[in-house]
């Protein structure tokens, strides 16, 4: 108890804990009081009774994926018959229809990301960022770094040339995901063909080196352990020091449906825990998000008061975690409803969390 | 037992410095005021409205959190009340309607005679076609059945209409239904306990001082029963915790109350559909605010099926002692829109409880502990 008490000291006078201080507060510490700490630490960061959003689409360029990683219900392999299957890659067509729409409706940005299509290299890319910007002048994030590690090994280039290229071809900033645990013992057994935690970490690395910001996620609730989740936020912690390149931390739960793990879904008081953790930990990283695509509204609003400052994103479309058998849908009258009605202002932003 | 106040009473305990006023008065044990009520409702502190209410849920609880395994018995819909709220209720001739027989009730029981059913909550609408013997035939079919079981049935809206309907006292309705085997009385019908509201949503249902006469008879019978509050609808904060003192003064008088259960308004398929569902914030207050209002309650209840499974389980640490039943069958809050599951499992209950830090008691009617 006089540890548990000293590592509470610790974190209300703002300073770092490590891996081990870390894990005995979320075994240890009573559901509410991670609560109050966290909720300290939002307050601490950012005094102003705002919560952010932000008004973008989720763009699925294909839904073919090598990787096959045993968590996601959206892919569909590739070398199938596609007319019987459900594979496709975006046309020109329903890529300019779905931002035009986005934009219609206040979007500022795009998320873009797809399956690890085998037969797409480096030349679709630039193509597809050029046409985008050809035709509209939004912001696109996209790009996960198993995306990135991929088109790099296929087009035999190196990490930071690969960036360089998607960058000069209009790729402003990348999304955290593909990042699961960033523990390989873990990635071995969930997503086996997909990067490594340090080739993950390595294209976060070189994309801040190049002056490209992004965000980190987080999905637990699958095979990993409690100190797994202390491992993954260590890392981007350290690299954060390093590059500063991360605007904010996004935790999120599997969704066990239609997918090869059979686990339990975890709880949203599990979800509420490790939120909190996140805020009190990653003392380096201005945002934390709350899930409601995950959580549903009701959780993502209690979120508010365990350490998450941000709702993410309206999101016009999601196919993912839809696939999972997660049909969450908010609008942005709803979204700012929730907000406003725990208390705060809700406020438009862009990808770097500026205020519109 | 009492709990001493929690450890750490710095500073940052509370970011809304009202809430200090109000924490040492519960640790006092003094009564909370009407001004206090209010200040809970429209503090934006949550974590802090949280903490105090956990404190006295614990104080009372400890570390258990309740559940029972029940069934629910709806017996018609068909009702001449016709509340704006609801969504579940029928004319007579209107798709939809129905009425069972007493052998679609014996049926129905029967075909979950395998399950540990321990308590039967059985209430329905005001049907004209149902005399007073099918309520007696009702209960007593139910005894036969499942005699292991306790029987809690009608509001206090059904108790009325069921004393007009067999012409004879309060008192004597409330005995013959007692006889024939009711043991405890839910706690919906009261709505809220206000004559503007009364009006406004459901004119034709008995007013407030009914109600509380009504309850109040069933209490000196020697029958328990619940109490509720629908909230999130056209009511004021002061109007809520008005009835929250109702409810208390009430209690002082009789100590029948067993729990008190917030309702979450749905408005889906109601004539009130413009009005947006309550949010988390919303129920996690009226949640708050019942634990520490009704000081002289046993138990507050996070009904999920209302506030849906996942903030049910939130609730457990903001004053919530009971997550209510298994249930299998709702039907009343699903036919306003309700998203929840439509039964949980007895695994599925404990999972939820054990992973929020509690240790899950399955209960019966009284709350003793099933082994």
């Amino acid at each position: 108890m006089d540890k548990l008490n000293s590592i509470i000291e610790k974190v209300k006078e703002n300073q770092r804990i490590d891996v081990n201080e870390g894990l005995a507060l979320f075994r240890q510490a009573d559901f509410l009081t991670l609560a109050r700490l966290a909720n300290h630490k939002r307050f601490y960061y950012h005094p102003d009774k705002i919560v952010t959003y932000v008004v973008d689409r989720n763009i699925n360029y294909t839904n073919i994926c090598a990787s096959g990683c045993r968590f996601c219900a959206f892919f569909e392999p590739p070398n199938q018959d596609h007319d019987r299957a459900k594979g496709y890659i975006i046309s020109k067509q329903d890529l300019f229809d779905k931002i035009q729409e986005t934009v219609g409706l206040g979007g500022t940005q795009i998320l873009l990301q797809g399956g690890m299509h085998p037969d797409l290299k480096i030349e679709y890319y630039i193509d597809l960022l050029t046409y985008i910007k050809e035709n509209f002048d939004i912001h696109i994030h996209g790009f996960s770094p198993p995306e990135i590690d991929f088109i790099t090994k296929k087009s035999s280039l190196s990490i930071s040339e690969t960036i360089s290229i998607l960058k000069k071809a209009g790729l402003a900033s990348i999304p955290g995901g593909g990042a699961e645990i960033l523990c390989d013992d873990i990635r071995q057994k969930v997503s086996p063909n997909k990067c490594s935690s340090s080739e993950w970490l390595e294209v976060m690395r070189q994309a801040h080196l190049q002056g490209m910001r992004s965000s980190a996620t987080m999905m637990f609730g699958h095979l990993e352990k409690d100190f797994h989740i202390f491992e993954h936020m260590d890392k981007i912690r350290t690299l954060q020091d390093e590059t500063r390149g991360f605007t904010a931390f996004i935790p999120w739960t599997f969704q066990p449906d239609n997918t090869k793990i059979a686990v339990k879904k975890k709880t949203s008081v599990e979800y509420l825990r490790v939120l909190a953790m996140s805020r009190l930990f990653l003392d380096n990283i201005d945002n934390i998000q709350a899930s409601w695509v995950t959580q549903g509204d009701k959780i993502a609003q209690t979120a508010l008061f365990f350490g998450a400052n941000d709702m993410g994103s309206t999101m016009i479309e999601e196919n993912v975690v839809a696939s999972a058998g997660v049909d969450f849908m908010l609008s942005k009258e709803e979204l700012t409803r929730l907000i406003t009605r725990a208390g705060f202002e809700p406020r438009q932003r862009d990808c770097y969390y500026h205020l519109l | 037992m009492k709990l001493p106040p929690v450890s750490d009473m710095s500073v940052s305990m509370f970011i809304d410095k009202r809430l200090e006023r109000i924490y040492s008065k519960v640790l006092k044990g003094s009564r909370l005021s009407k001004e206090d009520g209010i200040c809970i409702y429209e503090t934006h502190d949550l974590i802090g409205l949280g903490q105090i209410a956990n404190h006295v849920r614990r104080s009372l609880h400890g570390n258990k959190a309740f559940y029972i395994y029940n069934q629910h018995l709806n017996y018609t819909n068909i009702c001449k009340n016709r509340c704006r709220f609801c969504a579940y209720a029928r004319d007579r001739k209107e798709k939809g309607a129905y009425a069972w027989s007493i052998e679609e009730i014996e049926k129905r029981l029967l075909e979950r005679i395998d399950e540990p059913v321990n308590e039967l909550h059985i209430v329905g609408g005001l049907n004209e076609d149902l005399n007073f013997e099918y309520f007696i035939d009702l209960l007593k079919t139910v005894k036969r059945i499942r005699p292991g079981a306790t029987i809690k049935a009608f509001t206090s809206v059904e108790i009325d209409y069921l004393s007009n309907l067999a012409g004879v006292s309060l008192e004597e309705t409330i005995q013959s239904l007692k006889n024939a085997g009711l043991e405890m009385m839910p706690g919906g019908g009261a709505e809220v306990l206000n004559s503007r509201i009364h009006e406004e949503l459901f004119p034709r249902k008995i007013n407030h001082e009914r109600w509380l006469e009504i309850v109040r008879a069933v209490h000196k019978a020697g029958i328990k029963t619940n109490a509720t509050l629908l909230y999130g609808h056209i009511e004021t904060i002061e109007e809520r915790v008005d009835h929250l003192i109702t409810l208390r003064e009430l209690q002082d008088e009789t100590d029948g109350f067993s729990a008190f259960i917030p309702l979450a308004f749905h408005s889906g398929n109601t004539k009130l559909s413009h009005i947006p569902p309550t949010t988390a914030m919303d129920d996690l207050k009226n949640v708050a605010a019942a634990r520490l209002m009704l000081d002289n309650f046993d138990h507050i209840k996070a009904y999920w099926v209302m506030i849906g499974e996942k903030l049910a389980q939130v609730a457990l640490s903001f004053g919530a002692d009971d997550l209510d039943g298994t249930i299998i069958e709702e039907k009343i809050t699903h036919m306003a829109g309700a998203t929840s599951a439509k039964g949980l499992t007895k695994d599925q209950m404990e999972d939820m409880i054990t992973k929020a830090g509690f240790e899950p008691v399955e209960r019966d009617s009284f709350y003793h502990p099933m082994n």
